[in-house]
């Protein structure tokens, strides 16, 4: 079997396909953080008073928490004095009217990644607002969606346009002092989305973020709040890629859903972050607090999640389950290939009657990497008859690599019903053989079984999304088996 | 078709094949029996390729090619089929699927066209009746959950579909009842044909009743210690396999 051997080989030492950095002069602030850079962003912003009151109060917390320790990944210390949190195109400073305004080179970079901002894309449905390097550079379909009420904007923006709805929604899902990295984001974000839809409005297409780190240095910090009013629904769509890095980058994002009353809010994600090289150096630290509130009965909020990339991975994406019959689901895919670290899983809070959770986890563990799921699920006193089903399936690729499950469940009244299932298993060489014999060939073999493992999970993603986290999922997979 | 010259094959540094050597033109069934431990499944696996198994010495050629130094896929281009003992299940991995995508990857690699999904359905829509299988076992995940009789018929759809050039049967009626036994029967004897070689490995004479086979070996202690027409089945139903042994044995270590 050498040949096979060497074909792995020669697969696993596959560089990052998306590496590459794009030359375009950035409006850097110095590095490190203090309070006077905190009210630098803020005034570059041209923010309002009461934000950087937030901001200057989310940094003072912040000042008081310690990293968390607790979580099954490990890093060298980062050194938070040594990086930039804030750097803008400086092409931005006037803001693009349209698309032909936008910065060729930044164009170019969009489609090497094939970032849709033409109008192909209003066949597929999908309307972008693309973040590159912490601002937004454009922003398509607003129009569109503006005749249905739906705002549709970066942050920035919706702070300028939009500060009453902003000012009501923000923290107040995610407080600031909820977390070691929730604080930072709050004191230094840069930008994000924002999305508003109506009463009584079905958003008619996806819409869909993709984030970028680019300018050396740059964490990033990007915050995003979405809010569906009575009856509203929308399905949003977060993709990343990074170009190549030497240092380790830490990214701190935070999200914030709220869902009105017989409100729907899906939240698909699909990332692919630089993971580092196959030593573990260089890749992206990934510090994510998302959480959704469903605040009123009969709300819906889902989560989905790809996760392929980053070094390290952090992020417990979770429902607080506050109206009564409201539904909070959790779908995941998390991959750890080479020196790839995840802990990441959800957070399922029972607190309205008749409340439902389900959340179906799906780890995959490769090469020499740490896959930890890590779920609470909490049913309060006042939850009467809530129920939660959980599924939590490792998959383990080679015999160097680790699955990890750490379940909480914390069940406070006699009326509800949790179950838990979890599973871990090998993709076995028989299976491989078996597949071989047939005519497939290891890689395809892989691909398949690794599909059909995930496969409850992909049924969850729009279609375009399910296509490509298959194809994420065999290039990050690629050369794993031997 | 096949020609085994002087196999000897072993695994984690145990001589399991002590060199066998065997003949096998198209249009010919070839019956493998031999006690347990025999190596009878080996040498399945060793045609197969795979990957447990070290081939020390020998030589086995299929239309002339030297099949031991392709990989398990590549013999699946050139048209070997191996029927699995236990079927291996893969969660999750629709049935149908699985099939077009062996299917189409044995076509893309022999330079023919893929089959698309309607075109891929009719051609099994019949073989699926032939075999008395349940089509709903087209949308299950492979093997999961199917029984022993549905797995192994899983198998000779598996043949019937990739129309192989040369296919094993590895110990296919183990687990089988008598209904299934003939159904599977049916089934590869619908497969005979000019063009195309099987060999059936088996512990019992009982499938040989159903697949008649042009020849026989036995297999003992990792050799072929007798071949014979189909009428050394038959003896062997009759007398054990202790006789062959205890006439052979002496011999071996002369030898």
């Amino acid at each position: 079997m050498s040949t096979t051997t060497d074909t792995i080989e020669a697969l696993a030492t596959q560089e990052y396909k998306h590496g590459w950095s794009t030359d375009i002069e950035a409006d850097t602030l110095p590095k490190g953080l203090n309070e006077e850079i905190v009210a630098a962003i803020s005034e570059r912003k041209g923010e309002p008073e009461w934000l950087l009151q937030w901001r200057l109060q989310a940094y003072r917390k912040w000042q008081t928490m310690t990293e968390p320790t607790w979580h099954n990944v490990h890093y060298p210390p980062i050194d938070y004095q040594d990086i930039i949190y804030f750097a803008a195109p400086k092409t931005q400073k006037d803001g693009p009217k349209s698309l032909d305004e936008v910065d060729p080179e930044l164009r170019r970079t969009f489609d090497k990644l094939g970032i849709p901002l033409d109008e192909q894309k209003v066949l597929a449905g999908v309307a972008v607002d693309a973040v590159f390097d912490s601002v937004s550079v454009a922003t398509t379909f607003k129009e569109k969606l503006a005749e249905l009420g739906i705002i549709f904007c970066s942050f920035s923006e919706a702070v300028r346009e939009h500060p009453e709805l902003v000012r009501e929604y923000l923290g107040s899902v995610v407080p600031y002092s909820d977390n070691y990295f929730a604080a930072l984001n709050s004191a230094v974000f840069s930008d994000g989305s924002f999305c508003y839809i109506p009463k009584g409005v079905r958003c008619p297409m996806e819409l869909s973020t993709y984030f970028r780190i680019n300018a050396r240095n740059t964490g990033q910090f990007e915050r995003t709040l979405i809010v569906a009013e009575e009856g509203a629904y929308v399905s949003y769509l977060e993709g990343c890629t990074a170009p190549m890095r030497d240092e380790n980058q830490l990214h701190a994002a935070v999200v914030e859903l709220v869902a009105h009353k017989d409100a729907t809010i899906k939240y698909s994600t699909v990332q692919n972050w630089y993971p580092g090289d196959k030593d573990g150096k260089g890749g992206i630290y990934n510090f994510v607090t998302k959480r959704g509130k469903c605040l009123g009965d009969n709300s819906k909020i889902t989560w989905t999640q790809v996760e392929t990339g980053s070094s390290i991975t952090w992020k417990y994406p979770g429902c607080l389950l506050i109206g009564d019959n409201s539904v909070g689901e959790f779908y995941s895919v998390a991959v750890t290939n080479n020196m790839q670290q995840a802990d990441t899983g959800t957070k399922m809070v029972h607190i309205g009657k008749n409340t439902r959770s389900t959340i179906v986890s799906k780890g995959i563990s490769a090469g020499r990497g740490q896959n930890t799921y890590r779920g609470l699920v909490r049913v309060n006193p006042g939850a009467a008859n809530a129920r939660n089903y959980s599924q939590c399936d490792s998959l383990l690729i080679g015999d160097q690599c680790g699955a990890h499950t750490m379940p909480y469940i914390d069940v406070r009244n006699t009326s509800s019903q949790v179950e838990h299932e979890a599973s871990t298993s090998k993709i076995g060489e028989d299976q491989i053989f078996y597949c071989r014999q047939r005519g497939i060939p290891t890689e395809d073999a892989v691909n398949m079984i690794v599909n059909g493992f995930c496969k409850e999970v992909f049924r969850e993603l729009p279609m375009e999304f399910a296509v490509e986290a298959q194809k994420l999922l065999s290039i990050s997979l690629e050369g794993s088996v031997g | 078709m096949l020609k085994i010259d002087n196999l000897h094959a072993s695994v984690e540094g145990n001589e399991i094949l002590r060199g066998i050597s065997l003949t096998v033109n198209a249009g010919e069934v070839h019956a493998i029996m031999g006690p347990n431990g025999s190596g009878k499944s080996t040498l399945a696996r060793v045609i197969a390729g795979h990957q447990d198994y070290e081939v020390t010495a020998g030589e086995v050629l299929f239309d002339g090619q030297s099949l031991l130094e392709l990989e398990p896929e590549e013999r699946a281009w050139a048209g070997v089929f191996m029927a699995f003992q236990y079927p291996i299940e893969i969660p999750g991995v629709n049935n149908a699927y699985f099939l077009k995508a062996a299917l189409n990857a044995q076509r893309k690699a022999r330079g023919e066209d893929e089959l698309d999904a309607m075109e891929f359905m009719s051609l099994i829509r019949g073989r699926i009746r032939d075999l008395d299988m349940d089509p709903a076992l087209l949308n299950r995940p492979v093997n999961e959950g199917f029984s022993g009789g549905e797995k192994k018929r899983n198998e000779i759809l598996q043949m019937a579909v990739l129309s192989p050039k040369l296919a094993i049967l590895d110990e296919t009626d183990s687990g089988l009842d008598i209904d299934a036994l003939r159904i599977v029967a049916n089934g590869v004897n619908a497969l005979r044909s000019p063009e195309r070689a099987i060999i059936v490995v088996t512990h019992y004479q009982r499938l040989l009743n159903y697949i008649v086979p042009d020849f026989v070996h036995v297999l003992s202690d990792g050799r072929i210690v007798r071949s014979g027409g189909k009428e050394l089945a038959l003896e062997l139903e009759e007398r054990g396999y202790s006789w062959i042994e205890a006439e052979t044995r002496p011999a071996a270590v002369v030898a």
